[in-house]
């Protein structure tokens, strides 16, 4: 018998398909990612070239961290604003958008054209806009509203930065709820209606349940976008004023590459981690209660 | 050979070329040096590149000096990701306040042995780049703060800060890299009042200090009651003309060749506490982990001889004792006067204290910008906000 049988053959052939993406995934995914645990578990002192293994000092120091409290503070803050203020408008313009009315094409456009602005640049157009004499404060003066001084607040500048990464985003999620709505079956609404439901009962009864999938997709791509939002922070507020807006990944950033805590840097991406992943299981089980057509 | 077995060896060779690119090779013959510095402006990289020009002629084993512009905004960090990768520069333009972490932590070359003449650098300069009696870094380019005035907008030239204030009042007193974030420029207004960061062995924090609270006192009013300062997250532009006055570095005047306003240069005003001087400063220093440490070494020592510290003079203060004349420095800085080069850059230079550094300086920068933040509203409780940076900032200056 010889060793290069078919189905070894077969099995050979197949591992070389995937060997690109697997080398891929494997040097610019899974060996960073074992580095950064790695990491974690070292003091890495670069000015001074030191590297030196002192085991869980860094998970030790991450429990009595006060600033990494607030931090966490402000992310869920962050996180739940920009949840729940992308997800209801994304499905509202995508409801009102899905009406069959003149210029639609062009609302559609405009909300979702933000999405194609390059990042940076949008955030430092709104920073001249959010200046205290800028624009939004001029708009809010022809209504006869003093605007604050919107990075400068605590709360208002936590506002700020939410509503400008919505107003970024909130296209991409709208076009995915308009492509659910579109794949509603228009006879159950007619079958609704002769039964006496109203627009808001149809929504509730009929449209909620036929787009959760859309909802839940949507949900997880904004809650773990919404914990990696870094570019808008450090060019609107460097997190702060105080430390208001200092969100974990910017905290991250300041302890590696600010004070060159690489090690404890990288142990705050561990916990970074370990969140994105809880949270996206947590929503992955949640969907067998309320997602429809799920087993 | 069949076609499977082609494959393979074709990916086998692929695989093998990979690892062979993240080998490494020391360098030997022909070295090329890579300098980073902040600087992007046409005329300052041409005369470094004349410089460097000059000693690959003498020095032909050099065959290539490279000046590499990473953004001013961000540059200490830009500098330590590369040396954190791997990617450490031979030579590095290094910035005063991350002074003490670059020359306290070893990561760069002893230099003094190549410096030309090194008795004769003014020793205010040095001291930032010295540790135990050798220096680290040559202090390239020493640049003190002083008073620009816009003369369209102000008439009488101000001597205090009192002065000062109320000459601009409405009419703005910008401090452009101030931005209420980089605190630390501040401290060319509280060296007036005697007030300092912290104390000189770096231990003791100087926020609460009563002279501290009075020089914050004032710049305060001078935001929200004076409305000389423009408040926080407004922009206004002194070198196009928006301005009375702006607190900046000598080295700005470049800035001013085609102003379309008359202006002038003043030292800095008066404090209560008298005249006194705060200098900015950058470093070029050598990074141990060079494998070209010692040629880098040896062009520094080219680069900052007498004679090419004249020829930067132009747009880096130098701080060779023979240059610091009102002559010498008259040849390479056409815009100001003799006198402005005597009272400004001269006796800056000699008198002048560098602003705030500490070790772990950036996280003291952000901890203290965050601190100070509560400062910047007009119904600040000043002395509460400076007592509450101190309470801040006390475990990291005990760490050292």
């Amino acid at each position: 018998m010889t060793f290069w049988t078919y189905r070894r053959r077969d099995n050979l052939v197949g591992y070389l398909f995937v060997a690109p993406a697997l080398l891929g995934s494997l040097a610019f995914v899974l060996i960073p990612l074992g580095m950064v645990g790695w990491y974690s578990l070292n003091e890495w002192n670069v000015l001074g070239g030191t590297f030196e293994f002192i085991g869980g000092e860094n998970y030790k120091q991450l429990l009595a961290d006060e600033k990494l409290r607030d931090s966490l503070v402000a992310t869920a803050w962050f996180a739940a604003g920009l949840v729940v203020l992308n997800l209801s408008l994304a499905l509202l313009l995508a409801v009102l958008l899905n009406q069959k009315l003149r210029g639609t094409t062009l609302f559609r456009t405009l909300f979702f054209s933000p999405v194609l602005v390059s990042l940076v640049a949008w955030t430092l157009v709104w920073q001249l806009m959010l200046q205290p004499e800028g624009s939004v404060n001029g708009l809010l003066g022809v209504f006869g509203v003093d605007g604050p001084n919107w990075l400068r607040g605590e709360t208002t500048a936590m506002v700020a930065v939410i509503v400008v990464q919505v107003i970024k985003n909130v296209g991409l999620n709208m076009v995915l709820f308009l492509a659910a709505l579109q794949g509603v079956p228009a006879p159950l609404y007619e079958a609704a209606k002769i039964d006496g439901a109203g627009a808001w009962r149809r929504f509730r009864s009929i449209t909620i349940p036929l787009i959760s999938p859309t909802i839940l997709l949507t949900s997880i791509i904004t809650i773990v976008g919404s914990l990696q939002v870094f570019a808008q922070i450090a060019v609107l507020t460097q997190g702060g004023p105080g430390t208001s807006t200092t969100v974990l990944i910017y905290y991250l950033y300041q302890q590696a590459f600010q004070f060159h805590h690489f090690g404890y840097g990288a142990t705050i991406s561990v916990l970074l981690f370990v969140i994105v992943a809880a949270l996206t299981l947590l929503q992955w089980q949640m969907r067998r209660k309320w997602v429809l057509h799920e087993s | 050979m069949t076609k499977l077995s082609r494959l393979t060896a074709l990916i086998v060779a692929a695989l093998l070329a990979l690892t062979a690119c993240s080998g490494s090779s020391a360098q030997s013959g022909p070295k090329s040096l890579r300098m980073t510095v902040w600087t992007a402006n046409e005329a300052h990289l041409k005369l470094l590149n004349e410089i460097a020009a000059e000693y690959k002629a003498s020095h032909p084993d050099v065959t290539e000096i490279k000046f590499d512009t990473i953004p001013a905004d961000g540059y200490t960090t830009t500098l330590t990701t590369q040396i954190a990768g791997g990617n450490a520069p031979d030579l590095a333009w290094i910035l005063e306040e991350s002074a003490p972490d670059f020359v306290s932590s070893g990561a760069l070359a002893p230099i003094k042995a190549k410096v030309e003449k090194a008795d004769e650098l003014v020793p205010s300069a040095t001291k930032l780049w010295e540790k135990d009696g050798e220096l680290y870094a040559y202090p390239f380019s020493t640049s003190p703060f002083g008073l620009f005035v816009n003369t369209d907008l102000v008439r009488e030239l101000p001597k205090t800060w009192e002065q000062a204030v109320a000459a601009s009042a409405g009419k703005n007193l910008v401090l452009p890299d101030f931005k209420y974030q980089n605190w630390a420029v501040l401290s060319a207004i509280w060296r007036g009042w005697g007030a300092n960061a912290w104390s000189e062995d770096g231990r003791t924090c100087g926020f609460s200090s009563q002279e501290m609270k009075d020089a914050m006192t004032f710049v305060h009013k001078a935001i929200f009651t004076d409305k000389a300062i423009p408040g926080p997250g407004t922009t206004v532009d002194f070198f196009a003309g928006n301005a009375a006055m702006a607190i900046s570095q000598i080295s700005r005047a470049g800035a001013l060749k085609d102003a379309k306003f008359g202006w002038t240069l003043l030292p800095l005003p008066q404090g209560p506490k008298g005249d006194y001087a705060v200098i900015g400063q950058a470093g070029v220093g050598v990074l141990k982990r060079s494998k070209n440490a010692d040629a880098a070494a040896d062009f520094l020592g080219f680069f900052t001889n007498a004679a090419n510290s004249a020829k930067l003079a132009q747009f880096f203060p130098p701080v060779r004792q023979s240059l610091l004349n009102a002559d010498t420095l008259a040849k390479s800085n056409p815009l100001l006067k003799p006198e402005q080069l005597q009272s400004v850059v001269i006796d800056g230079i000699s008198k002048g204290v560098t602003k705030p550094s500490h070790q772990g300086q950036e996280e003291l920068n952000q901890t203290i910008r965050a601190a100070l933040d509560p400062l910047w509203q007009p119904d600040a409780n000043i002395g509460q906000v400076l007592d509450g940076v101190c309470e801040k900032i006390k475990p990291l200056l005990e760490r050292q």
